[in-house]
Parts: C-alpha cells; structure tokens; sequence
C-alpha cells in the first residue's frame, strides 16, 4: 500500500528518462502500479493473495507444528514428515497419483476423437455438441455420482435390471466398491475437463498444413503423429494437467462409488482434519501432496503459450 | 482435406457415445426421483410424485436451497466484475508481469479443490472467522474467477480494438466508448462468464464442504445423505438440481445465439 501513496506523491514530477538517472526501486514499483493493465489485475491479486497464497502458506506452517496443535504456537518441528514417512501413508499417495495418472492416459485416448470433430469435422453442430457436454458439468458432481451409484447398484441397479430383462441372467455382480468404480468415476467427471482444452487445441491446426502434408504423400497416421499432435500440445497438455490434478484431490469418488475400499489422500487428509482433529498432520500430508502437484504444474506451464491458446490473432 | 465419409460417421457415433455416456446417471437419478418404492429397485411400474411434494414441505431443504442460491447469486455478481477487469488485464493490456500474471491466475484451477477448501478453513480459524456463507462464497471465488477471466478473455481475444479507436475518432468520450462500444460487443462474455460463475457455485461440492459452517448447501445436503442412509428424497432434489442447471444453461444459451445473431445483423 505505501506504493500506491508513493505513486501519487510523485504524479506531478514525472520520472526522467532512465538514461540519464536510473530509477530508483520505489519509482520503478510506482511507475508498475501506474500500467492500466496492473489497475485491472489489482482486484484479482488481492483475491488471489487472499483467498490462494495466504492459506497454502498457512498449512505449510502448520505441517511444521507438533502433533494436535490447534492454536498458531509450539516449536517446529518435523515429526509430522516422519511419521509420514515411516507410516503406510504413502500406499494412499500411490493409489491417488496412480488412479490420476491413469485416469488422465483413459480420456486422452476416449477424448481425441470427440474433440476432433468438434473442432474439425461437426462445423455449425459443433455448438450444439458443446452444449451438451457442458450441461452435465454443471450438475454437482455428488448428483452425478448418485446416478451412477443407482446404476451400478448389484441386483436392484439400472444395469442389472436391463440385463435382467434382456438376458434373463440374475446375478452379475457388479462394479461398486472397487477401485475400478473409482477410476470410472473419476474418468466420467473429469471428461470435459479433457475434452475443451483439447478441441481448442486441435482447432489450431491450420488446414493447409495438413494438406500440404497430404499433398508430400504423408499417410494419415504421419499427419497425426508429426503435425496433429505436435500442434494440439498446448490443448492436449492444459487437458490432461487440468484432470490429473483434479483427480488427485477428488474426494466423492471414492466414498460414493468406491465404498472406501481404496482411502486416497485427499480422504486422508480430509480425515486428519475432521475426525482426527490433528490439523498439523492433515497440512503436512497436504503440503506434500501441493508439493508434487506444483512441480508437475510448473514444469507443463513453463512450455505453455495461453495466448495461441485461447486464440489471439 | 477431404475426410472420408466412414471416418465422419465413425467420430460422430463416437460422440454421440460420449454425449450418451455424460447423460446416463442424470437419467438414473431422475428416473429413481418418480419410483414409488421407498428403495429403488429397477425397473419399476408404480410411479409417484409424493417425495416431491415432500422435499417441498421440508423446511430443511427450503435452508439449504436459500444458502446455494445466496452463495451462487453474490458469486456470480463478484464473479462478473472481477472477471471482466482481470480479463482486460489478461487480454487488453500489455504491460509488465502480463506473462506471471496469465499463469498465476490459472493456478487456483489447477488445484486440488478438497485441499484449497480445507487450507481455507484453516486460514479462516487462524484469522478468527467462524465459516459462514460468506467465506463460502470468498472459497468459491477463488476457483470461479480465474474461470469466468478465461471465458471472458476468449471473447475479448475476438474482440476488434480498432472499432474503438473509429469511435474515438468520431469524437466519443472515454466512458461513451465504454458504454456504447465495448461492453455492448463483449456482453455475450460478460453474460456467459457471470452464468458460468452461478452455475460452478451452484454445482461445487469440495470447496463447500469446509468453507460454509453452518450454511450448508445443497451439494452437501446431498453428500451427508448419500454417505448415510437411501431416501428417495435424494433422487428428487438431485432431480430439481438437474431442472434449474437445464433451465439456466439453456437459456443462457439460446439467449446468446440470439445476441450473435442480432450483433450480426
């Protein structure tokens, strides 16, 4: 705040030019705050820091107090990060990580296509296709996972009662209550999450690039190996980070449809928090997990052009 | 490119798989929401309204449907304004920190949602505030702006900048130019992105689920009965939560292809 005070004790005497005298810090922050663009963001950064930077610093100091501390004092120390690795919490990691990863492998085979007509070959329809993909997005994910809960159901779901009737076979089991249910769950929520980033990433494919090619004699599979993909990465990428991290931290899935057969680390960490009230460990379990979620989101957005992306001309 | 005609109808029935797919358990749950059976056992022939009638008795659900349209109303109202002003910053302008300023902003979406909504609570308890709906709806815009930035930069890329200038030209002020130009060709956005931040508040479990205290909303109503006991009155609300998703994405559909088509006119 004493920068914005700053920059207006200094309006009337305007800077000279940095050749002559280079500015000092104070002026170079208040001829910052001076872009029009940083006024529009100013609203957003107070957000962000607020409501996104604050709070991660918090847990992280919190992952660092002894066990059960529930007022901001005591010593740090890192027996939370011990018991962590010492203890079977890394088995919840793997589970997390592993479901993620192939849950993401899963819709960027199942999402391709899709996105390539959207992008390519629906033309005036597309509109209509992206409406209905988007529509369920907006239904809460629980009411979802409720459905597929009902359809699911052994003996009395929707499925084995077609089944049922079509084929007179009684009982088929059923799929509740495994981590395949989960990775289902977790594939069904996060489609759109694949599929949009996706279709703008193809859409930037110029036609004449793959016609020339086609024109060179490249066989449909070249054209998709050295030019489709390669161009689509950004969409592709944003797509695939988008669901992983997400599926990392879902929580829904697996107590909906999984019956808890598998405890994720969100679970965990949601259980450390709530029931065992031992916030210090919940933030270090959460504080490793943020860990590894922000060295894979920093290394795929450091490669990322948003403006290509997002279309500007 | 000429793509042969089999490949057409291959990625169209593909599609319309996956159109089919999303919609599956939404007609579960609105099928389930008219059985008679007090547990739901497929298929069924006595159908029935009365778990209707009764979530429209309940004085509960009335609670919980109040707190998700409060939060979801003042998301949507933050949710238009800073979103058009960080798209402006996002888009509009060039300035210093435009590249750090576009990825930080993305972060909060590419975040564990269960884990932002309980590192919130822990801030909110360590400041002193005791979670109500107002920290929900701070919790809920952290995620949503960054989205509604992104709906409503992707117009604004689209958007021509000359036309302003040929305004100014023509001897309009600054706030004419903005009255009459800018916020008119970006409205669809504008609109879209303010749909967008109701509908993602409407529908979010994760970040509700430690951010609203005592003002639950649906989405958790929903979560604390299913992990509990079967009540038919699960399919029903979950049916009036499909209702009004349908209503207002339609609307806000159709709303926006009549836009275009006036703007194009």
């Amino acid at each position: 705040m004493s920068d914005a005070s700053h920059s207006l004790d200094e309006r009337p005497t305007r800077p000279p030019p940095p050749v002559i005298a280079p500015p000092g810090l104070v002026r170079r922050v208040a001829q910052w705050f001076r872009q029009p663009g940083v006024l529009n963001a100013l609203p957003v950064l107070v957000l962000f820091v607020t409501g996104f930077g604050a709070p991660l610093i918090i847990v992280m100091e919190f992952s660092f107090l002894p066990s059960r501390t529930f007022g901001y004092h005591g010593t740090w120390t890192l027996e939370n990060f011990e018991r962590i690795f010492s203890e079977t919490f890394y088995i919840s990691y793997l589970w997390s990580f592993g479901m993620a990863a192939l849950t993401v492998a899963i819709l960027l085979v199942v999402c391709y296509p899709a996105a390539y007509g959207m992008a390519k070959l629906f033309g005036k329809w597309s509109i209509i296709v992206t409406f209905l993909f988007l529509m369920p997005m907006f239904v809460s994910e629980n009411v979802r996972l409720f459905g597929w809960f009902l359809f699911h159901l052994p003996r009395s779901g929707v499925l084995a009662g077609i089944i049922r009737e079509v084929f007179g076979a009684e009982d088929i089991g059923t799929l509740l209550y495994t981590p395949t249910s989960i990775i289902f769950g977790l594939v069904y929520v996060y489609l759109p999450f694949v599929l949009f980033p996706m279709t703008l990433g193809i859409a930037m494919i110029p036609k004449d690039l793959v016609e020339s090619a086609r024109d060179l004699g490249a066989s449909r599979f070249q054209i998709f190996r050295e030019i489709e993909i390669p161009i689509a990465m950004p969409g592709i990428l944003v797509g695939g980070l988008l669901s992983f991290v997400l599926a990392v931290g879902a929580i829904s899935e697996s107590k909906v449809l999984g019956g808890m057969s598998v405890i994720t680390i969100a679970n965990e960490i949601q259980h450390e928090f709530t029931y065992a009230q031992n916030w210090p460990m919940g933030s270090a379990l959460a504080t490793i997990m943020i860990g590894v979620v922000a060295v894979i989101v920093t290394f795929v957005m450091g490669r990322l052009d948003l403006d290509a992306l997002l279309g500007r001309k | 490119m000429k793509t042969p005609c089999w490949m057409k109808w291959l990625v169209g029935s593909w599609t319309a798989f996956l159109v089919l797919f999303l919609y599956v358990p939404i007609i579960c749950v609105i099928m389930a929401s008219f059985s008679k059976s007090r547990f739901f056992k497929f298929p069924y022939s006595d159908f029935t309204t009365k778990w209707y009638d009764k979530t429209f008795a309940s004085p509960a659900v009335e609670g919980f449907l109040s707190n998700s349209l409060q939060i979801g109303g003042v998301v949507a109202g933050f949710a238009i304004v800073l979103g058009f002003l960080g798209a402006l910053a996002f888009v509009r302008y060039d300035w210093k920190g435009q590249k750090i300023y576009q990825k930080m902003i993305l972060l909060p979406i590419f975040f564990p949602q269960a884990v932002l909504g309980l590192a919130l609570l822990l801030w909110f308890t360590y400041v002193g505030i005791i979670p109500n709906w107002w920290t929900a709806v701070l919790a809920h815009l952290v995620w949503i702006v960054p989205i509604v930035i992104l709906v409503i930069s992707i117009q604004m890329y689209g958007f021509d900048a000359s036309m302003e200038e040929a305004a100014y030209d023509l001897g309009a002020k600054r706030w004419q130019v903005y009255w009459e130009v800018t916020l008119p060709v970006l409205a669809p956005g504008v609109i879209s992105g303010g749909l967008w931040g109701f509908l993602l508040s409407w529908g979010n479990f994760p970040l509700s689920a430690f951010t609203t205290g005592a003002d639950s909303t649906l989405p958790e109503w929903i979560f604390g009965k299913m992990v509990g006991s079967y009540t038919p009155m699960i399919p029903a609300i979950g049916s009036l939560i499909i209702a009004a998703v349908a209503v207002l994405t339609f609307g806000g559909f159709f709303a926006l292809i009549l836009m275009r088509r006036r703007h194009a006119r």
